[in-house]
């Protein structure tokens, strides 16, 4: 009873830290500007063609807009300040502005630009502000420049879409979980497809067709110690046999999956047999009394009664693969890649190893992403493991 | 059934083995399945010496006996079940229509067509009542068309009694039905395909006595069409349904012969004393 206690209270403890310092990893702190597309600082006919505005030096028109907006910052050292409050994607913003609507070429517009993520910690109070300047994130002059922005009613914020669908960066203002949750559904799609028809089929073989002899009886022992392996041996198992003996690509989707299904095949096995075991005898009999070829007796009765539980069992597997870092970090699933994988043969990421690099990293703008990027794996086991509940209750009560 | 004494000291299970003289006429004149000398093995264990008993064309024959004396064990002969049982091994001479059904030339699939089985627990398929019907006409390939097949469903359901109840529900789940009725569709399935053997191992032991009465009748119109061996424990059923009696004792058979003359005026001691509760 104590101890129940006491779980829930650490699991609840748990949730709240996480979710208290990763829910603020939704929102993005903006500055409102006005950025003057100015065709002389763009340096280009107002009638410019799209190949010559892709041409322009937008780091140079962000710059001087700075400049025009703060004509009171003219040391370089001090611009430099300022221009640090903006997050460097602040020119691609312009650039993609001015690309998707040209006439913009001459025009005054109010831009929302993202800003650093020094500033946005600052306003999100993720980090202290009222110490020493030398430890604070921001300088004393950048706090006065965030107040007056705030006073302005310039400061704002929005839903950090990106986070989802972005990959990593450099800058945790533009980090996003997208590379690694594609990486994540690529490798859960390849360990489904290779452990969920051999696992079944491993487990009617031995259920149904093993001969008792002593060979199955190894066999038998031999899965369930299977379950019991540190992952770490099947990451080496991966980078011994799947890499250097068999030469498929580091890093990929492909690898881990192949890796990922040897562990979660043990689950599925162990489930799938449990199934089998659970279909009644008197069903087979009946059938089997029908004139029911074993064949028939295994296809059309003891494989549909047995599949609930064999789904259940290999969505169970597959939500402790997606949780498995170290294997996927034996076999070089940790590079940083920035783009976001489309096929099982890119260099991919996966969530629970972008965690471990978010989580080492130093810089603290990826603590909040961190908390944030555990959510939204928790969610995911969470919603995996209430479909196997689900899939169990259903077919339980139908029959 | 309260436990009852063990008496007799030939009932020690150790002391199975073969007995000489079996009381009454094993052979009838329209034998439909006829076995000669059947002996089953379980592993190293025998279960029946040499039994020797005919099924006689449209008739119902009871087996009675005492639990584990090889009743079932002899219907799963006749329908090759015991085939399905690990270490299980037949001998002896069985003939369906006089075709060895045992000749590895014959087809178990198609004997099973021929002989259908009802269980003693009901165990319709968790289908539709519709789709444990068409089931064997579906595995058998007898049906030309839906239409025919939904006719062979309609049939089988009719002669099973139980079209009248479950007409309007034909795709609601086989299980939800009651006990009786679950058996009644069990016996619709294994007529769906036009059997000519029908065995029966204790069809009623699991149902209320009115379920079992609805049965009863059942096998009574049944037996027009179809030869029926009945396994029971109740000696009043076997008297009802029956037309010929075979009592089995501890793997043998020890008595045949008209129903009514095995419950008025039984020829071996064994048999009387187990109809009349002596023992049981
Ligand atoms: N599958 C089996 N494996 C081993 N022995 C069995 C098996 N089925 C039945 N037996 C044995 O065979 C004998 C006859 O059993 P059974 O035919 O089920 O008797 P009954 O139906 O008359 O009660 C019993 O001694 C029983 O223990
Ligand atoms: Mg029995």
């Amino acid at each position: 009873m104590t101890g129940v206690v006491l779980a829930l209270a650490a699991v609840s403890f748990l949730l709240v830290t996480i979710f208290s310092s990763g829910y603020s990893a939704f929102w993005r702190t903006e500055i409102a500007l006005t950025i003057e597309f100015d065709p002389k600082l763009m340096k280009v006919e107002p009638d410019a063609t799209f190949d010559q505005l892709q041409q322009v030096n937008y780091l140079a028109l962000f710059r001087k807009n700075l400049e025009r907006a703060f004509p009171e910052v003219t040391a370089r050292a001090d611009r430099r300040e300022l221009a640090q409050m903006f997050s460097e994607s602040a020119p691609d913003l312009l650039r993609e502005m001015v690309l998707a609507d040209p006439g913009l070429v001459g025009a005054r517009q109010v831009v929302s630009v993202l800003a650093s993520s020094s500033v946005d910690m600052i306003t999100k109070g993720n980090a202290p502000r009222d110490i020493d300047e030398a430890r604070r994130v921001i300088s004393d002059q950048q706090l006065r420049w965030l107040d007056r922005f705030d006073e302005s009613g310039l400061l704002g914020s929005r839903f950090n879409s990106d986070f989802f669908t972005s990959g990593p960066s450099r800058s945790p203002e533009l980090a996003g979980l997208g590379g690694a949750i594609a990486g994540s559904a690529l490798l859960l799609l390849v360990t489904l497809l290779l452990s969920f028809p051999v696992g079944v089929a491993a487990a009617v073989y031995l259920e149904e067709y093993a001969p008792q002899n002593r060979l199955s009886e190894i066999i038998e022992v031999n899965i369930n110690n299977l379950a019991a392996v540190p992952s770490i041996i099947f990451g080496l198992l991966g980078l011994a046999v799947v890499l250097n003996f068999f030469g498929l690509p580091r890093g990929t989707p492909l690898v881990g999956g192949i890796v990922l299904s040897l562990m979660t095949l043990p689950t599925i096995i162990i489930a799938s047999r449990a199934a089998l075991k659970a279909v009644p005898p008197s069903i087979r009999d009946g059938a089997l009394a029908m004139g029911a070829s074993p064949m028939q007796v295994m296809f059309h009765h003891v494989l549909p009664l047995a599949m609930p539980g064999m789904l259940t069992g290999t969505i169970i597997g597959l939500a402790q693969a997606l949780g498995e870092t170290a294997p996927l970090l034996m076999i070089g699933m940790f590079a940083f890649v920035a783009d976001i994988p489309g096929s099982i043969l890119d260099q991919a990421s996966a969530l629970p190893v972008q965690i471990y690099l978010w989580a080492e990293s130093s810089e603290r703008g990826y603590v909040e992403l961190t908390a944030a990027a555990i959510m939204v794996i928790l969610v995911f086991l969470v919603a995996m493991n209430l479909l196997a509940v689900l899939l169990r209750k259903k077919f339980e009560r139908r029959w | 059934m309260n436990e009852k004494k063990v008496t007799n000291p030939a009932l020690e299970v150790s002391d199975m083995q073969a007995y000489q003289d079996v009381a009454g006429e094993v052979a009838v004149e329209d034998a439909r399945v006829s076995c000669r000398d059947v002996r089953v093995y379980y592993g190293d264990k025998q279960a029946l010496f040499g039994i020797n008993l005919d099924l006689g064309s449209n008739a119902v024959t009871a087996l009675i006996g005492p639990s584990g004396c090889g009743k079932s064990t002899f219907l799963r002969c006749i329908n090759r079940m015991n085939d399905t049982i690990p270490n299980c091994r037949v001998e002896g001479n069985i003939r369906l229509d006089n075709q060895d059904i045992n000749d590895p030339n014959s087809d178990v699939v198609e004997l099973r067509a021929r002989v259908g089985m009802v269980f003693q627990k009901p165990n319709p398929f968790p289908k539709s009542i519709y789709d444990n019907v068409a089931y064997g006409p579906r595995i058998h390939a007898l049906a030309e068309s839906k239409d025919h097949l939904d006719s062979i469903v309609e049939t089988a359901l009719k002669k099973a009694g139980l079209w009248k109840e479950v007409a309007d529900r034909l795709n609601s789940p086989g299980t939800g039905l009651s006990g009786g009725q679950q058996q009644r569709l069990c016996i619709a399935r294994a007529i769906s395909v036009q059997p000519e053997v029908i065995l029966m191992d204790e069809p009623c032991s699991a149902l209320d006595p009115i379920a079992t009465a609805r049965i009863e009748e059942l096998i009574d119109e049944l037996s027009e069409n179809f030869t029926i061996a009945i396994v029971t424990h109740s000696m009043q059923q076997a008297a009802r349904v029956s037309q010929r009696t075979a009592y089995f004792h501890l793997g043998n058979l020890i008595e045949v012969g008209d129903t009514e003359q095995i419950f008025t005026n039984p020829q071996q001691q064994l048999t009387e004393d187990y109809i009349t509760g002596r023992f049981g």
